[in-house]
């Protein structure tokens, strides 16, 4: 049982995700997480003065159920299941982000620049987190779905519509990065 | 009973993106990159067994673990909405390094600075609904 306390390679994680699909397809529902998004707006009573937000959002507590057991996984995977929890990235790009001032490359799971508690007390931190949240709720709303509801069921079920999100997905991590990161780090 | 199914499809949900890595930033950039093989491994591998599944599910005209037929809505036609949505969430995706997914599975996993990623996230999927009527489709 070491595997399990290992990174799990590509091949094990790939397939791991594609059986959660299989499960909830055979559960009779879809898998796509940013709708929850939409879902505690509704929950909130966005509804009372927006039609999109006008839904019987006790229809989706079952897709707020998976939510809440991605939470207990995560807790679970990084308390019990994890001996180190350094992610081993490619080491060029781990000498990439020390220039560009990611002192935690290669030694932490998140960047402590932008993950740790006390880059909650530093305004560039928190907003460039907020930004990049904005944008991830933004545009999977605008785009219909985001990785799981795009990338995975929707090429899964061959559709054009999420080959044409998942392309924009790439050019807009790719304009970040290349184009915007050095701009901001 | 069903409730319960569901929590348990997410618990081995949000294991598998903590222990794939998927939910690191810095895989995530290190994807961007293209610095590794690793994420395009999994996404490859997800949708290639994903597509097996799905044609199966068709084929044999499978039936739901409830006895209903299983259903796939065909997305809406569109090109603009997918590129320019998908483009925005790319951005969020690269700068936060977490798509919703990931951001639930953080949250469990004690990083509490995801909470102002996932409360943006809600506040850019309820700005979304305040505008979408002006944004082309």
């Amino acid at each position: 049982m070491d595997w399990i306390m290992e990174p799990w390679p590509w091949y094990v994680s790939g397939a791991a995700i594609a059986l959660t699909m299989l499960l909830l397809l055979l559960a009779g529902r879809n898998f796509g997480m940013s709708s929850n998004l939409r879902t505690f707006c509704a929950m909130c009573g966005a509804g009372r003065h927006n039609d999109f937000f006008r839904f019987n959002w006790k229809e989706q507590r079952w897709n707020l159920m998976v939510v809440l057991g991605a939470m207990l996984g995560g807790y679970l995977a990084a308390n019990f299941l994890t001996a180190d929890p350094a992610v081993a990235i490619n080491p060029d790009t781990v000498a990439e982000l020390e220039t560009m001032g990611f002192a935690s490359a290669g030694r932490a799971y998140l960047p402590e620049e932008l993950y740790s508690l006390s880059a909650l007390s530093d305004p560039k931190s928190v907003a460039l987190l907020a930004l990049g949240g904005f944008l991830v709720g933004f545009g999977a709303r605008y785009a219909g779905g985001c990785t799981s509801g795009h990338a995975i069921s929707g090429l899964s079920d061959l559709q054009w519509p999420s080959l044409l999100a998942v392309i924009g997905f790439f050019a807009g991590g790719l304009v970040m990065i290349y184009f915007l990161f050095p701009l901001i780090f | 009973m069903r409730s319960l199914s569901y929590l348990l499809i997410g618990i081995f949900f949000g294991i598998t993106l903590f222990k794939s890595e998927a939910a690191s930033w810095f895989r995530i950039y290190e994807m961007f990159a293209f610095d590794a093989f690793h994420m395009y491994g999994i996404i490859g591998t997800a949708v290639a067994l994903g597509i097996l599944m799905v044609q199966a599910i068709k084929r044999f005209r499978l039936k739901s673990f409830y006895g209903e037929p299983i259903v796939f809505c065909p997305k809406e036609k569109s090109v603009s909405r997918y590129l320019i949505g998908g483009f925005l969430f790319g951005l969020g995706w690269a700068l936060a390094g977490a798509c919703p997914g990931p951001m639930f599975t953080l949250v469990g996993a004690g990083f509490i600075p995801v909470l102002v990623v996932l409360a943006a996230a809600v506040l850019g999927t309820y700005a979304y609904g305040l505008i979408r009527d002006k944004l082309p489709h």
